[in-house]
């Protein structure tokens, strides 16, 4: 891209400059005030990009004329991969859509096949409980990320290493459930890969009292923070109409205020049974995006701790509730018996080789994540892959709003914007 | 408050044969549009009249070796009444061509560009009709069912993945809705197979 060399890049500079030589209105020197225009090329790789996002910004002094998004570095052909594996082999590639929040992918994604087959109203309430717990605890860590690398983008470092003192413990948490720290992997079509270790429900417990205390910290630091709010406040303002034309779905949705929450307009799992509040926004700028952010992860951990007390079973499962549904064509059979009974060595033997059987149909199945609707439309042909597989990304139709939103705005409103969208490029790229 | 059913009767008593039956299937309705030339014009339609203001996600599939060859899916959702519908349209390779919707939903915008990037059908009336996750000058369509899995080198030598995916005796690549099981498992298939 091609930069021009101009006298004066300031507006205001060229003005001062017409106004000392005489200011005189004849309408070719007005014409000249405007000046040129310049291309600046902000990314792929920027801090405040979080990932690989390009934008290509036109410029006329410090006030942004044209904004264009160039998406696509992290492509890795999700979609394709899937046509060509069984359902519960795409699990592990549902991990690096959303890597903040690997948790709640894999329950949308699971609970997509199985709105497919049809069995996700068979599934225990042990394992509806566990999987919002799951859920929530990935909204809590998503969330704290965004926040702290929004405070960070706009000047407030301590709120970053704040943050990641409570992501640890969350990763902690995660991989005495799961064996792993970032790519869980945690779900299979029909329940989980297992149930939570003992220990691990009074583990969260004593988590979510310390992480309160935190959030009340983050707020102490920000939400009356004088330079926050000035660089937040009344910048990147998107009205309802603006928002839902878009497509935004989320807490960017909801900071417009909009009363649209997946897990209220269509509940899965038990989160018709829970009680929680939905926070919005009024008018529609970065510090409303900020505040629905810090508010659901208070309600998150409502409705984690209304989970843990309601878990069927006990913490430690002393009543044997299921945490898979009783079908032996759709989850593996114990181990045990595959190696006793011929009957579930064949269901193992199916389920391995050739994957669960769904039937012919299509479905479109959304989650609420914690960047927004995460949806899958899974095409069926019957038998153990999808014909075709769809990720609706809400990181990818958020970021669509972006040539709408930062004209008219200054170059440093950018970073406050792109921080206050909490995107992920690994799941908008796919 | 209607429901999904009601609504698609309602678009039915507006547009007649262009809309077929309601499909219902896992409590979603689908409702498949005749000619994909009018499609703008029903979803204009469930946008304004019936109050469909959030377009969810648009997809595309590739019915590979049937006519017409592509399908385009739209997820419609209300957000006042909460109801969601399902529109697809078929579009023949030959035109492999149907109009924007973008002026209705702003969104889908880069949705269609998505489309476009992948499949390689063209939304005439879009404003802006370029690759969005491939570079522009990429050759293919890959997720076109003949694209293989394995990629296909291009004309750009020195670019990155320009040369097949260097999996160890694979790719492993299954048949959707082959007829066997040894044609449904993930097997090693060369491209050409």
């Amino acid at each position: 891209m091609a930069t021009q060399t101009i006298e004066f890049k300031d507006a205001a500079a060229r003005a001062a400059q017409a106004v000392q030589a005489g200011g005189s209105n004849s309408s070719d020197e007005l014409l000249d005030l405007h000046g040129d225009k310049l291309v600046l090329n902000m990314g792929p790789s920027h801090p405040s990009t979080h990932g690989v996002l390009r934008i290509v910004i036109e410029l006329d002094g410090e006030t942004i004329t044209k904004a264009i998004p160039d998406v696509g570095y992290l492509h890795r052909g999700d979609e394709k991969i899937a046509e060509n594996m069984t359902y519960n082999q795409f699990v592990p590639y549902t991990d690096r859509l959303d890597y903040l929040a690997p948790l709640a992918n894999n329950v949308a994604y699971a609970l997509a096949v199985e709105k497919l087959m049809g069995i996700d109203t068979q599934l225990p309430p042990r394992c509806q409980y566990l999987r919002v717990v799951c859920c929530e605890l990935a909204r809590i860590s998503a969330h704290l990320l965004g926040l702290g690398a929004f405070a960070m983008d706009v000047g407030a470092l301590t709120v970053f290493l704040h943050t990641f003192t409570e992501r640890e413990k969350i990763y902690n948490l995660c991989e005495s459930l799961t064996g792993a720290r970032f790519t869980t992997s945690y779900t299979r079509i029909g329940g989980m890969t297992r149930d939570c270790p003992p220990g691990w429900v009074a583990a969260v417990r004593k988590f979510l009292d310390e992480v309160v205390v935190n959030f009340d910290e983050s707020e102490t630091l920000l939400t009356r923070n004088r330079i926050f709010v000035d660089r937040t406040r009344d910048v990147g303002v998107i009205s309802k109409e603006l928002a839902i034309d878009y497509g935004l779905t989320g807490p960017n949705l909801r900071g417009s205020g909009v009363d649209y929450d997946v897990r209220k307009a269509h509940p899965y799992l038990v989160y018709k049974d829970l009680d929680f509040d939905i926070p919005v926004g009024s008018v529609g700028d970065s510090y409303d995006r900020y505040l629905v952010r810090m508010e659901e992860m208070r309600q998150s951990v409502r409705i984690i701790r209304q989970c843990l007390d309601r878990l069927p079973g006990g913490p430690d499962n002393a009543g044997k509730e299921p945490i898979n549904v009783a079908d032996g064509k759709v989850v593996l059979p114990p181990k045990n018996k595959v190696m006793t009974s011929m009957e579930e060595l064949i269901h193992q033997f199916m389920i391995v080789t050739q994957g669960v059987n769904a039937p012919a149909g299509e479905v479109y199945f959304g989650a609420e994540n914690p960047k927004g609707e995460l949806g899958f439309y899974i095409n069926s042909r019957g038998g153990g892959t999808p014909y075709r597989l769809k990720i609706r990304a809400p990181s990818f139709v958020n970021l669509g709003i972006l040539p709408a939103v930062l004209p008219g705005h200054l170059m440093s409103d950018v970073v406050s914007i792109l921080g206050s969208f909490d995107f992920v490029m690994g799941e908008c790229d796919r | 408050m209607p429901t999904s059913l009601e609504f698609a009767g309602q678009l039915r008593e507006k547009f007649g044969d262009l809309i077929s039956e309601p499909l219902e299937f896992r409590g979603e309705v689908t409702l498949t549009i005749a000619n994909p030339e009018r499609i703008a014009e029903v979803c204009q339609h469930a946008k304004t009249v019936l109050g469909f203001d959030l377009l969810l996600d648009l997809s595309s599939v590739d019915n590979y070796g049937d006519d017409p060859r592509w399908t385009v899916v739209y997820e419609l959702s209300g957000i006042g009444h909460g109801q969601h519908l399902r529109l697809k349209t078929h579009v023949s390779e030959e035109s492999s061509t149907l109009p924007t919707v973008s002026q209705v939903w702003r969104t889908a915008d880069w949705h269609e560009r998505e489309a476009y990037d992948m499949m390689g059908i063209t939304f005439s009336g879009h404003p802006d009709l370029r690759r969005i996750l491939m570079w522009d000058g990429y050759p293919y369509f890959p997720l076109r069912k003949d694209f293989p899995l394995a990629g296909k080198p291009t004309l750009l030598p020195d670019t990155a993945f320009t040369q097949p995916a260097p999996l160890e005796g694979g790719p492993f690549v299954t048949l959707p809705g082959g007829k066997d099981s040894a044609a449904r498992e993930p097997r090693v298939r060369t491209p050409e197979e």
